[in-house]
């Protein structure tokens, strides 16, 4: 199963846990990934 | 049947033409080759590798890419955005041509296609994925031939029944896009039968998810790069008003393209965390891997979001070219590079000549109709009798 992973439950906390965590950085960065794409130019119109 | 007015004559006889009728003759010959010879005879499918580039890039990069259809018509009709309007029928024409030459390329692949009715009129498998892909299909094909019939109609004209099938567009549009969640996604969950098959970076139980979340991606990168090579050739055959609307359709689907491959590459990661599949980002195949997610995804996602910021549309442009390119690398690897990846190379498989000849053809077919059509009907242009109707 992996380095340092000898039961389902060891399994399943490390990658849930990693999950959740890329799950909040995630979150996190859109938030800014949108204002960053709603930024710039504004349209000339 | 009139076109705008500064419509250029195209001469019969052009290098474009003459390649095309060399294509259509080897095609035809290879045509009279598969049906009478087998898949033996213009293929190197076996036993460990029965689908070849007949699925993996004419069924699953086409259907992939057609996705334009439902996203646009999404857009435009469910979502209201009008200012996209201009984009619907070019998409929709993409969409009903892209899904018949899928149909086509399976009648090759499966061969007997006085049978391909088989499978709903006498032996249904309604248990099986293929099944729900193949009823899909059938279905979204006859979908998209409705949506597409006004232009014809308009064409003809044939007011009445145009005006009877313009009635039922909305309804239409739903069913494309609930048939089209149902088949992009089916078409990853075909792989969920061979996890031991399918490299682990590439097999995921999320599959079904991936497939349907690039296939949106395609689709509006699809429509893009559609866009910039109509305008290219047919700008004769435009209208103001369409041409206006270029500039805005290109920031718009560039834009939508950016958050949807910021979520795709996204997921991505979580199936690889998911199945802590981590230490395989070290080896050859991870490598391929990272190139597919960031090469083609999250570099691509990147640029979209510049190119809107700045107003760059050559940017946005090529972007969309990348990630269409993207979603075919994707595609092929998991029908063929990264599938059967614990066999020795030699027992891999590489595809025949013949096999991409006939690919070559399909594809030319295509894109002969789709010629002949926006040449003639009013893909690009608003037909002036009908022009209050859209």
């Amino acid at each position: 199963m992996g380095e340092g992973i000898h039961t389902l439950q060891e399994f399943m906390l490390r990658t849930k846990g990693i999950l959740y965590l890329l799950a909040v950085s995630y979150l996190l960065g859109f938030l800014w990934f949108w204002r960053f794409l709603n930024g710039g130019r504004k349209k000339e119109d | 049947m009139s076109a705008p007015a500064n419509s250029v004559k195209r001469p019969i006889l052009s290098i474009g033409n003459a390649i095309t009728g060399i294509i259509f003759l080897i095609g035809f010959w290879l045509t009279y080759l598969r049906f009478t010879g087998g898949l033996a005879a213009v293929t190197n499918l076996d036993h460990n590798n029965p689908w070849g580039i007949w699925i993996g890039f004419d069924l699953l990069c086409g259907v992939a890419l057609a996705a334009g259809g439902y996203t646009t018509a999404a857009a435009v009709e469910i979502f209201g955005m009008k200012k996209y309007h201009a984009a619907l029928r070019p998409a929709i024409l993409t969409g009903f041509l892209g899904y018949s030459m899928v149909v086509l390329a399976l009648i090759y692949d499966v061969g007997r296609p006085w049978r391909l009715p088989y499978p709903f009129f006498v032996s249904q498998g309604v248990t099986s994925v293929m099944f729900e892909v193949g009823a899909c299909v059938l279905l979204y094909l006859t979908v998209l031939f409705l949506e597409f019939s006004p232009i014809a109609l308009e064409w003809l004209g044939a007011k009445r029944l145009r005006r009877v099938i313009v009635r039922l567009t909305l309804l239409l549009t739903i069913l494309g896009v609930v048939l089209s969640t149902l088949h992009q996604s089916s078409l990853g969950a075909l792989f969920l039968i061979a996890p031991s098959k399918l490299h682990p970076l590439w097999y995921s139980p999320y599959l079904p998810i991936f497939f349907f979340v690039s296939s949106i991606a395609a689709g509006l990168s699809m429509v893009i790069f559609e866009g910039t090579l109509a305008h290219r050739n047919f700008a004769d055959k435009m209208d103001q008003h369409h041409k206006q609307a270029a500039d805005g359709i290109v920031i718009g689907f560039g834009k939508a393209a950016s958050m949807v491959l910021a979520a795709y590459f996204t997921i991505k990661v979580f199936g690889v965390a998911l199945d802590n599949n981590w230490h395989l980002l070290a080896t050859s195949y991870g490598l391929w891997f990272l190139v597919e997610i960031l090469g083609f995804i999250l570099i691509p996602c990147l640029l979209f979001a510049i190119g809107v910021r700045e107003h760059n549309l050559r940017l946005i442009r090529w972007t969309a070219f990348v990630t269409v390119i993207g979603i075919v690398v994707n595609r092929l690897n998991i029908v063929w590079l990264c599938f059967n990846w614990r066999l020795p190379w030699d027992e891999r498989y590489l595809p025949h000549w013949m096999e991409i000849a006939i690919s070559i053809f399909v594809i030319t077919v295509g894109l002969t109709i789709y010629r002949l059509i926006v040449t003639r009907m009013p893909v690009f242009y608003e037909h002036p009798e009908f022009r209050e109707t859209h």
